[in-house]
């Protein structure tokens, strides 16, 4: 399947958001995610299920004014 | 005072723009500030930089108001707020809807829907403002319990841009927290906004991007202090005419004209 993660365009075998971003290397970190422009929460994420062409952002903390 | 946590420090002081990570610890801890400000970015899987951030965040100890910036639509800005909520586990949120891109001036009809929405939420919300006074009454309406109106534009170092709408917002609103956000650059402009009552200010690039940041934090520190005392102590308003300092009466008649 083919999913895109901050614009880039991944091929996963995932069916949630919490198996993509296992393979994509982010289990464990600090991050915060949302699906086609919708927030979603860290206990969600083993429920949200994935479909082709989807768009995940993920985000980190970062320096701010 | 913001949202029933007491802070003896009266500067908030943001974390980007440092030459460097060292030069950021050292400039927080001579500021002695007690909140920082902070943002959240893409990170792609291979990324560190967040991560180490969020350890260095945590090693401070300090409270963090993460910020919304760079958003410039309502939507953006709420789902950043609940993004942030999450990441930095705090209901703390610097409310930022840029309205314009030269001068970062927030879009204040976005900023008080983001406003309503997040207060509505749960979220205790510091918003970016303008100094209107129509715009912070309708922030407070909408639940807003502290109030950030900017000196001058981000970054611009420009101080206190209309000293009348600031008096005017902190005179409207006696019960409200004011800080002053944006804009500051040198000491005196943070003296001046303590000067007028304002309970605290933020600033970042005034400090981030001094030759000596670490000296800069210090100066920030000893003239937001000396702002507060003047405050207490009732300063004069300024008059037109002169006023002699000593006393005339008594003085000795010594002739000549």
């Amino acid at each position: 399947m083919r999913i895109f993660l901050n614009d880039d365009a991944h091929e996963v075998d995932a069916a949630t958001l919490a198996a993509a971003l296992d393979a994509l290397g982010f289990a464990g970190r600090k991050i915060a995610t949302a699906v086609n422009g919708r927030f979603v929460a860290a206990p969600a994420r083993p429920s949200t299920k994935l479909a082709d062409g989807d768009r995940i952002e993920v985000v980190a903390p970062m320096q701010g004014g | 005072m913001f949202y029933g946590i007491e802070l003896s420090s009266r500067l908030l002081l943001g974390t980007a723009r440092y030459p460097s990570p060292a030069v950021l610890e050292r400039a927080i801890k001579t500021s002695g500030a007690e909140v920082v400000t902070v943002s959240l970015r893409r990170e792609g899987g291979a990324g560190r930089a967040g991560q180490s951030f969020w350890s260095f965040i945590q090693s401070l100890g300090l409270r963090v108001l993460p910020n919304t910036a760079g958003c410039h639509s309502v939507k953006e800005a709420v789902m950043t707020a609940h993004m942030a909520r999450e990441l930095f586990d705090t209901p703390w949120i610097k409310l930022e809807v840029i309205g314009d891109a030269d001068t970062l001036q927030p879009d204040v009809f976005g900023l008080v829907e983001a406003a309503r929405i997040l207060s509505e939420e749960g979220f205790e919300v510091f918003p970016y403002t303008t100094e209107d006074l129509v715009v912070a009454d309708r922030l407070v309406e909408a639940g807003c319990r502290v109030l950030m109106p900017w000196g001058a534009p981000i970054g611009s170092a420009r101080g206190l841009n209309n000293v009348y709408g600031l008096k005017s917002l902190r005179a409207h609103f006696p019960d409200i927290p004011l800080v002053v956000d944006a804009g500051l650059g040198v000491p005196s402009h943070a003296a001046a906004a303590m000067e007028l009552g304002y309970d605290a200010v933020l600033l970042n690039t005034a400090v981030a991007e001094a030759g000596d940041p670490v000296a800069m934090a210090r100066a920030f520190a000893l003239a937001v202090e000396a702002g507060r005392a003047a405050f207490l102590a009732q300063p004069l308003e300024p008059r037109d005419m002169a006023q002699p300092s000593t006393p005339v009466i008594g003085k000795a008649v010594l002739g000549g004209d």
